[in-house]
């Protein structure tokens, strides 16, 4: 039963496959598009360029996570405190994720990238990689922000009565009994918005940076073609693919062990 | 009084109609739509090339090039229809929405085996656009002084490459989207310099861009590629023939210098540079 199940499916994955690869080139323009999306000579010339290129992405991704990861756990932190004084904080918790969360990222880098060097900074303050790489940070901390939110959420309140009979201070509370488990519930949802970073670096192109995005705009641009875009593309699947795979993973095993 | 502009009209119209019918038979069949030619520009089209951006005003330099070769076509002024294209929208693969397309594309020999350029229609030389507070600084209008300058330019534009190899700036340039980001970043004092072609730093300078000073020039015989601005049409267009029959009578005759004399400042004054 279970040999002819995967019988049937590698046998209709292969027809779709085929049917695409026979059918596809039968549209009138499809040389055209090759021509212009697929060109091997315009993609040999312009791949390590490329690769080089993404070297930036990767930096930038680099220094822009761990940025996000604790600012974002100390907007959800503020979001959670519960002292009547520090009610602004929780306020301003909320008020944060609402504007970020609410606005493209697009928009955010053009208004930080641009706007806050226009005041009338000195060099090297006005770079555009310190505002591009703000903006990013301050979008995506407040998405782990609400992310670490529901996790802390998730903790039953029992756990944090416990804590409370045994002695420990609020502090101690969310340091050593919530936030270990709310954290581990929200591994897979983070690293989802990681993986979306890795594609929303290449949006600091907008102002200025030339990383992969940019390369492949001015490769195009002096071939008058596409392929450099496709060659972006497979350089950024070959990064995101297996980590959204990991995140699956992760996912899944979460899942065994709840059952 | 009114009859009489009436009848002019009327005189100037089958003139212009019979002077249409002498040349109109090499496009004839070729356009998108019979009778009629399409032209594209940018979205928006910038000064100095359209102004306004209307076109059809004919006012600027790219627009009264277009209808002086629309009429050499065959075609009345009425027979001329404007549409508005991106620079991909323009190479993409596919039918175009266009005749042929007009924004300042440089002629390479890369992008002329995806797309057909006419006969170039102006050439450019290449201008250095900064700040008056740059320059106080202490430049000299020579590569060499230039290096060391934060420099930027547009992304879509053969000012990249050029900017490479006339000038070979120390640390990478930053590259924009369009003219608007460029002159952005110059007035953050993100960057120092961004190339352009001359016309557009021209304009930049006088109207964009706070202190903004057209520091140097590559003329156009100087560069290695010279920066010549064709239109653009279909890869194997029929109507490339058509186009640069007109093109050719309109430079033979002078008319294409009398169009950019009245359209484009002359450059005298902007040193150039070493």
């Amino acid at each position: 039963m279970r040999q002819r199940s995967i019988r049937i499916a590698a046998g209709s994955t292969l027809a779709v496959l085929l049917a695409i690869i026979l059918l596809v080139p039968l549209a009138p323009g499809w040389a055209a598009v090759k021509r212009s999306f697929f060109n091997a000579e315009v993609f040999a010339q312009t791949f390590p360029g490329l690769l080089n290129a993404f070297l930036l992405d990767v930096m930038i991704f680099a220094w822009c996570a761990p940025a996000i990861a604790l600012l974002g756990l100390a907007i959800a932190l503020c979001r959670d405190v519960r002292a009547p004084a520090l009610f602004p904080l929780r306020l301003f918790g909320a008020v944060y994720t609402d504007v970020f969360r609410g606005l493209p990222v697009i928009l955010v880098i053009y208004l930080i990238g641009f706007g806050i060097p226009g005041l009338g900074l000195p060099r090297p303050w006005n770079s555009p990689y310190i505002w591009g790489t703000v903006a990013l940070v301050l979008t995506y901390s407040a998405y782990v922000a609400e992310v670490l939110r529901s996790g802390i959420e998730s903790i039953h309140a029992s756990q944090r009565n416990a804590a409370i009979c045994l002695g420990l201070s609020e502090r101690d509370t969310m340091r050593f009994v919530i936030l270990p488990q709310a954290i581990r519930n929200v591994v897979p949802a983070n690293m989802n918005l990681f993986i979306a970073l890795q594609k929303d670096v290449a949006l600091l192109s907008f102002i200025g940076p030339v990383e992969i995005f940019r390369q492949a705009g001015v490769y195009k641009s002096l071939f008058a073609n596409f392929t450099p875009y496709v060659g972006a593309a497979l350089i950024f699947l070959a990064i995101t693919i297996p980590a959204t795979r990991y995140a699956d993973y992760l996912m899944n095993r979460q899942r065994q062990r709840r059952t | 009084m009114r009859s009489l502009s009436f009848a002019a009209c009327a005189i100037a119209l089958s003139a212009s109609a019979a002077h249409a019918a002498g040349h109109g038979a090499c496009a004839e069949g070729k356009t998108l739509e019979d009778g009629v030619l399409t032209i594209a520009t940018g979205n928006p089209a910038y000064y100095p090339w359209v102004l306004n951006d209307a076109p059809e005003s004919k006012e600027g330099f790219e627009a009264a090039v277009a209808y002086a070769i629309a009429e050499k076509m065959g075609f009345a002024e009425d027979q001329v229809t404007w549409v508005r294209t991106s620079f991909d929208e323009a190479i993409q693969p596919g039918a175009k929405n266009f005749d042929f397309n007009m924004q300042q594309y440089s002629i390479t020999e890369e992008r002329e085996q995806m797309v057909d350029f006419s006969l170039p229609y102006y050439t450019s030389a290449m201008a250095v656009l900064t700040t008056q507070s740059v320059v106080d600084k202490g430049i000299a209008p020579t590569a060499e002084s230039m290096k060391g300058l934060i420099w930027g330019a547009d992304a879509n534009t053969t000012a990249v490459p050029m900017l490479n190899e006339m000038i070979a700036p120390e640390s990478d340039p930053l590259l924009y989207g369009d003219n608007t980001d460029v002159t952005a970043a110059m007035q953050a004092n993100q960057i120092d310099a961004a190339l352009f072609d001359l016309p557009t730093a021209l304009y930049l300078a006088a109207v964009v861009v706070e202190g903004g000073v057209v520091f140097g020039q590559i003329p156009a015989d100087r560069a290695e590629n010279p920066d010549q601005f064709g239109l653009l049409m279909e890869d194997g267009s029929a109507l490339k023939e058509c186009v640069d029959a007109a093109i050719t009578e309109l430079t033979d005759s002078g008319e294409l210098a009398a169009i950019e004399a009245q359209w484009l400042q002359e450059a005298t004054g902007v040193p150039v540079i070493e």
